[in-house]
Parts: structure tokens; sequence; C-alpha cells
């Protein structure tokens, strides 16, 4: 009995977490994010680069924000955030530019594009503003996990469709024998973008109207 | 003479070719949330780029003099982060005193420019491109225009659409991003132009 109070804290923490990746999903749910969604989900390494980094500025933003909401006046509430959110990305650039260099340039104006990112203002303004720390913290893992799997999904479709075969790390997963020597390379390119997540949000509402009938 | 055909190539480059919208994927959340009535696509593409260009000029002015002769350009995102949502602020102001009936017609849209990525998009592409002050203005309207022209083609669509009959799970966005998807390859076509 005397260990419940903490399993109930660590089941409310799961089922942030949970919400975060499924029932409100940043991309196919909230429709949030698209920019990077679509822009950089043209190889599955690209897409966990971003999903990576979007994760890391939402947990630091998410933790800064809330530590600092009882201090924070309302007015200028917005900009304070801005600021926070900017500064962790600059982190989040410099980090990328000296480790990863590759990636670093694939993803080009998209990484600094992560401070005018919805999800980011959007989880700070509606969840991390109002709540505890460690709620704070189960949002930002579950939210940043679930735009990396969305990211995911939109690059497997695209890389294997546009390229006919499967690389991650360098490695060649499979290779689609016809595919691969003449690849519909419209997926690679930015209509194939709009069209796959499209038909994917349609994909998703369809099984949804399932469910619930 | 070869200084003027550089700002046409930039121009119509902004324009159609690398338009912000279908090929860049900026400013995604106005294109699909604003672009159901023709007249609100006219009143936020006007905002949009008017402020385009007034950040466009002002942060080019801090990139050149500023961030490289001191040598802090890795400031660059928060500096402008900061001076366009100084310079939104301003704008509104400044509507709201001189221009009542402007500034009825805009008055929500204003505030959301802040965190449309159009606008710290063309920033950070003037930027990347070492552009002087004169081209960072050039390609700013340039890409207001290419946002403004692409959200009125696509509010024309949407009218349009609404009397059509769309499958159930594809109704509303899912429909609206198909259509990105045909716009963006119309678009394509452009793209030996110059």
């Amino acid at each position: 009995m005397t260990k419940s109070p903490e399993r109930s804290v660590a089941k409310e923490f799961l089922k942030e977490v949970l919400k975060g990746i499924v029932a409100s999903n940043p991309v196919f749910v909230l429709v949030l994010g698209l920019c990077p969604a679509l822009a950089v989900t043209i190889s599955i390494d690209n897409a966990l680069g971003m999903g990576a980094g979007v994760l890391f500025v939402l947990l630091g933003s998410n933790i800064i924000i809330s530590l600092i909401r009882k201090i924070t006046p309302g007015l200028v509430r917005i900009p304070v955030f801005v600021v926070v959110i900017a500064t962790f990305v600059t982190i989040l650039s410099l980090v990328f530019e000296a480790y990863v260099p590759l990636l670093y340039k694939s993803l080009g104006i998209y990484l600094p594009l992560i401070v005018v990112n919805c999800i980011i203002l959007g989880r700070a303004e509606a969840f991390a503003s109002k709540s505890t720390i460690l709620m704070s913290t189960a949002d930002a893992i579950g939210i940043g996990i679930g735009f990396t799997v969305a990211m995911l999904l939109v690059s497997i479709f695209r890389e294997v469709l546009g390229t006919g075969k499967l690389v991650v790390f360098g490695n060649t997963v499979f290779s689609i024998p016809v595919l691969s020597e003449s690849p519909l390379a419209f997926f690679i390119m930015p209509p194939g973008a709009f069209l796959v997540l499209g038909l994917l949000l349609g994909l998703f509402r369809c099984l949804g109207v399932l469910k619930s009938e | 003479m070869s200084s003027s055909a550089n700002l046409v190539t930039i121009f119509v480059g902004m324009v159609i070719i690398n338009n912000m919208v279908l090929t860049k994927f900026l400013g995604l959340c106005p294109f699909f949330g604003v672009s159901k009535k023709l007249s609100n696509a006219i009143s936020m593409g006007a905002a949009v780029t008017f402020v385009m260009l007034m950040a466009a000029t002002v942060t080019s002015v801090i990139y050149n003099y500023i961030l490289v002769p001191y040598q802090v350009e890795f400031m660059n995102i928060i500096i402008y982060i900061l001076v366009i949502a100084a310079l939104v602020q301003i704008v509104e102001i400044t509507i709201r005193r001189t221009n009542i009936l402007l500034y009825n017609a805009l008055g929500i849209y204003l505030p959301l420019i802040t965190t449309n990525c159009v606008v710290l998009g063309i920033t950070l592409i003037n930027a990347s491109n070492n552009y002087s002050i004169v081209q960072s203005m050039v390609s700013a309207v340039g890409g207001g225009l290419g946002f403004t022209l692409v959200l009125i083609i696509m509010s024309g669509i949407r009218e349009r659409l609404e009397l059509g009959e769309t499958p159930k799970s594809l109704r509303g966005l899912p429909i609206a991003f198909v259509i990105a998807a045909l716009l963006a390859l119309a678009f394509m076509g452009f793209s030996g132009l110059l």
C-alpha cells in the first residue's frame, strides 16, 4: 500500500505519454507542424533526425516553461515562450552542426524553423504553462515521439516508392527489384509529399470511422 | 544591367519556381486554414507580403552590418524571431491608428503572422544566400506574392469543391492535400523557365 501514490503517478505519466503518440498525434490528429512533416520526409534518416531535434526542443522548452510558469506575467508570456524555444533551437543547431554535419546540411533551413513550429508553441501555451514539471515532461515525450512516428510513416512511403529501396543510416534494408531501377521519382518531389500525407490522413479518418460504427 | 537581370531572376524564382508554399512547404497553416474563402485569402496574402518585406529589410540590415562584422551569425534565430514579433506588433498598432477599416479586415490574422513560417523562412533563405539588402527586399516581395497567388488559386478551387461530392473520409483536409499535390505538380512545370 505504501507504493500506491508513486504507482499512480507513474501510471498518469505513462497515460500522458501514450496520449501524445496516439489519441492526440500532432500530425494526424491535431494537424500541426506540417512544414517539417512534408519538407524533410524525403528519407528516413532525415525524418529521424528531425524527430529527435523536435523531441529535444519540446522537452527543454516544456520543462523550462513549466518551471517559470508562476513568475511569468500573463501579458508577455508569448514573447517569453518564444525566446525560451529559440534558445533551445540555437543549442540544437550548434550541436547538429558540430556532430552530424551531413544531417545539418540536408535539414537546411527547416532546422532553425523549429522555432515557429506550431506544435512547440502550442504545447507551451496549452499544456506546459498550466501543468507540473513531471506532467509537462510526459507531454513533451509523448508529443515528440508521436511527431517522429508520423514523420517516419510519411518518409517510409516516400522513400520506398521514390527510390525503390529502404536505406537506414547507410545500410540498405531491402530493395524492390523493378522499382529501384526505375523509381517513381514523383514521391521524392514536393507534390508526392502532399499526396502521401493527404491519403494517409484520409486512411486514418476512414479507419476511425470504421471503429466508431 | 547584370544586377537588374539578377533581381528579375530572384523575383520570378521566388514567385513561381521556388514557390514558398508548394515547393518549400512554408506557411501551410494559413494555406489550409484561411483558403476557404477568396476575400480572406487576399487580405491574408497582402498582410503577409507586407510583413515579409519589412522583416526582410530589417533583418538583412542587421545581418549585413551587425551579425557578420562581429561574427555572431549563430545568434540569428533568436534575433530574427524577436525582430519579427516586434515588427508585427508595430504594424498592428500603426494600422489601428491610421486605417481602422483595414485593421478590421486584417484584425485576427495580424498576430498570427508572428508564428507564420513564411516570414522567418524568407529571412533565413536571404541570409543563407548572402543576399544584399536590395536583393533581400526583392526576394521578400516575390515570396509574398507567390504565397498570395497560391492562396487565391486554392481558395477558388475550394469554393467550388464545397458543391462537389467528396468521399466521406477524404472530406475537408485530406482532399485539400490532394489538391495541393496536383497544384504543386502543375507548378513544377515552371522549373525549366530560368
